[in-house]
């Protein structure tokens, strides 16, 4: 018990970031926010444009460049389109699917706040059932991690609870597989009204690296009414917690 | 050694007409023989093609460093299955049942694995109608009968935030009986997305059959498209892909060890090891940007490089990782009310391993010496062996402690890569791959071996992919970790596993 308490005090320490106060800390190789940019140079068409990303996430028409967040991976596998970049913001989580389409000199969208009366009920206290169906567990990882002691989720009031009956939204992460489906529809009816929906990750927003494939849904937005959007593949654990609190109306 | 199996390496590729066709019971026998004397089946797979289906069947030498192949042709729709004689080929016989429409004659546990449609339309192992749907987790679950016995059932959706899956318990009060694993719901069809590649999209498919694993499965994929169009990527690339693969490793244990220390109520350990986990993931994001290792590999090397100051950044931050990791898992070792928890908890037998044909951390913990860094060493571990840890129990505690000592021949290991990282391209280009050849590539991933074996057919595509997940050999180990266990020993025992849902189910 003593010793547990010195590792404490001593090498281990208070870990708490400083975050959503002070910034956020991110490596420089971290891919977030696409910054398009149509490069003069650049002698691809529309379609050999589009073509630069195998999950269709790119166009390019007379009105510049698109990119759709909801189905990039933030792979980087498209410099083929030199105009495509990826800058170290994290915020990407938005509150409609249009939203997610990122367009040349288009504003960067946000997530919004609830509408006030569900922002009263949920705005200091929001518990979710996650439901994990059919994805890698990276999503899964990733989320998990905000409650952790770095992230502390349940200074915000957040949690992920174990019954559906005890939460205010569902959280589901993977592209809805076939053979999840059912479980994951049950799980929403058990959670009592009025309730949210949270889309984390590419798969569940679209199907991810698995778009195409017979034995998912064609995005979570099919079956569920959804209120956040979380980008990524996985998305940052930043990138939720930012999507998060903008939907409690917690950052501005 | 018979003319029926064809030696192979790891990593390599061979023309599938060196590959021996034998009859049935020749191809049969080879593996009860072969089994017999230590080898471990690595995969036993079947692909359809009109009316007769192929069988290949990896075997793994567990002394010289070799695997030998072999195949047989099944026409009709059965097969006599080896399971009671062989348990360790169980699950692989089920799999190709399911996936070819084979049923297997004797088998004593014949059920579905994913709960999907066979590739031949028309024709399944259970007969279930093609205008039904195949309702996942409705089969014949195992029961105990008697008065004072009951039954608990689990998921698909479980308490935490994990993947789906389902469990029954067989339970005399508090005691277990039994434990039956039924899985398949995180089923997306990665296999069939995979042939005709490699498309653009492959890697990163690969990359997502477990996420927690990107570098393990994403490396063996890049074996394969290497050895398949005899590709060598330079030095520089199998340091780095051994350092991805160490830091994947040491993350992984590290949250297993907190989550181990946190189903037994032990909160110091838990928190910091939750927290340093993290700290190894973010060892990796200053690699490639991506926490779990997305995008840094590539077929010929790796996208990125390491510059002299993120070297020393990455030194830095080892040392930290080290250094903190010590004083969380010493808190574990020095007190005596969790060793009580850990030890004697969840005893998989060293014959029971044997007979799964475990792998991994959950073998090596029985005191099997079983790791593909040394038994067919690939990439950078032809140069820089990492010494195996093993212990003896087979219990929590044995899991638990293979894990520890893993952790810091990983960080030892990947101090001195980036000591002596070689200078010079991390890349080369990839080569047309060769048209009907057999590849076979094994990595040992943080769960133990992965194995991933392609045929591409006269153009050089991709023809059949096979992957195999370490969990795919290891869940049955679970389930018999349980067996006369505590129910409320089952996160616990869990844990010190924590098998991969999506990796099995892919
Ligand atoms: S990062 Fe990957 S998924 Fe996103 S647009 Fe580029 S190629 Fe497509
Ligand atoms: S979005 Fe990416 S990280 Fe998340 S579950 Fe899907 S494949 Fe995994």
């Amino acid at each position: 018990m003593l010793r547990a308490l010195k590792e404490r005090l001593g090498i281990q320490g208070h870990r708490t970031m400083a975050y959503p106060d002070g910034p956020v800390v991110l490596p420089e190789r971290f891919r977030g926010y696409p910054t398009l940019q149509r490069d003069l140079l650049c002698d691809l068409d529309g379609t050999a444009c589009a073509a630069a990303c195998p999950f269709g996430a790119l166009g390019c028409s007379e009105n510049g460049l698109s990119l759709d967040m909801g189905k990039c991976l933030f792979c980087a596998d498209c410099p083929a389109s030199s105009c495509v970049g990826f800058s170290n913001d994290h915020r990407l989580a938005v509150s409609k699917r249009e939203e997610l389409l990122v367009q040349t000199n288009a504003e960067h969208k946000l997530a919004q706040p609830l509408a006030p009366d569900m922002r009263k009920l949920f705005g200091r206290s929001l518990k979710f059932r996650e439901v994990s169906a059919g994805g890698c567990n990276a999503c899964e990882a990733d989320s998990n991690v905000l409650t952790t002691i770095g992230w502390d989720l349940g200074r915000f009031g957040i949690q992920f609870v174990a019954s559906p009956r005890h939460a205010d939204g569902i959280w589901v992460t993977g592209p809805v597989s076939e053979n999840m489906r059912e479980a994951l529809l049950k799980t929403w009816e058990a959670i009592p009204a009025p309730k949210i929906v949270v889309a984390c990750g590419a798969c569940a927003i679209a199907g991810g690296p698995f778009s195409g494939s017979p034995q998912i849904s064609l995005g979570l937005d099919t079956l569920l009414p959804v209120d956040l959007y979380i980008p990524g593949c996985p998305p940052h654990p930043a990138t939720i917690l930012d999507g998060l609190l903008r939907l409690q109306g917690r950052l501005a | 050694m018979n003319d029926t199996l064809r030696l192979i390496y790891n990593g390599r590729a061979i023309a599938c007409g060196d590959i021996p066709c034998s009859d049935q019971d020749r191809f049969l026998q080879t593996i009860l023989e072969m089994t017999g004397r230590g080898w471990r089946v690595s995969s036993y797979c079947g692909f359809p093609a009109g009316e007769v289906t192929t069988l290949f069947c990896l075997l793994a030498s567990p002394a010289d460093g070799v695997l030998g192949i072999m195949q047989t042709v099944c026409t009709g729709t059965e097969f006599p299955s080896i399971a009671v004689q062989c348990p360790q080929v169980q699950l692989f016989e089920r799999e190709i049942a399911e996936q070819c429409g084979i049923r297997f004659i004797g088998h004593p546990w014949f059920k579905p694995v994913r709960f999907v449609r066979s590739a031949v339309s028309g024709q399944d192992a259970w007969g279930r109608p093609d205008d039904q749907p195949i309702q996942v987790g409705v089969m014949d679950y195992y029961r105990v009968e008697g008065e004072e016995i009951h039954e608990v059932a689990v998921g698909p959706v479980h308490a935490g935030v994990i993947e789906p899956g389902h469990f029954r318990f067989q339970c005399h009060g508090e005691q277990v009986f039994h434990l039956e694993i039924s899985l398949g719901y995180q089923h997306r069809g990665i296999e069939q997305l995979l042939i005709g590649g490699p498309h653009p999209q492959t890697l990163r498919q690969v990359e997502a059959i477990a996420g927690d694993t990107s570098i393990g499965h994403g490396l063996a994929y890049c074996m394969v498209l290497e050895s398949l169009s005899q590709t060598r990527p330079p030095a520089a690339a199998h340091a780095l892909r051994g350092i991805a693969l160490e830091l994947e490793r040491l993350a992984n244990h590290t949250g297993d060890l907190g989550a181990i220390a946190g189903d037994v109520g032990y909160l110091p350990t838990s928190s910091f090891c939750g927290r340093i986990r993290g700290d190894f993931l973010n060892m990796s994001a200053i690699i490639c940007g991506s926490r779990f290792g997305r995008g840094l590999l590539k077929p010929g090397g790796t996208v990125f490089g390491l510059d002299q100051a993120q070297r020393e950044e990455l030194q830095n931050r080892l040392a930290t990782g080290r250094a903190e990791l010590t004083s969380a898992i010493e808190l574990l070792w020095n007190t005596p009310s969790v060793m009580s928890r850990l030890e004697g908890t969840g005893v998989v037998s060293v014959e029971s391993a044997v007979e799964m044909g475990l792998v991994g951390p959950a073998a090596r913990a029985c005191s099997l010496k079983r790791d593909v860094r040394s038994d067919y060493p690939f990439g950078i571990y032809r140069m820089a062996q990492v010494p195996i840890a093993t212990a003896h129990h087979g219990d929590v505690c044995s899991r638990s402690s293979v894990r520890w000592e893993e952790c810091q021949k990983s960080l030892d290991f990947c101090v001195e890569q980036l000591r002596q990282l070689p200078a010079g391209s991390h890349a080369v280009e990839l080569k047309p791959l060769q048209g009907d050849h057999l590849s076979v590539a094994l990595t040992e991933g943080w769960r133990g071996e992965i194995c991933h074996l392609a045929i591409t057919d006269a153009d050089g595509r991709f023809k059949q992919y096979k992957v195999c997940d370490p969990s795919f050999h290891n869940w049955q180990g679970l389930a018999m970790a349980l067996r006369n266990e505590q129910i409320s020993d089952f996160p616990l025992c869990n844990k010190s596993f924590n098998l991969s849902y999506c990796g099995f189910d892919l």
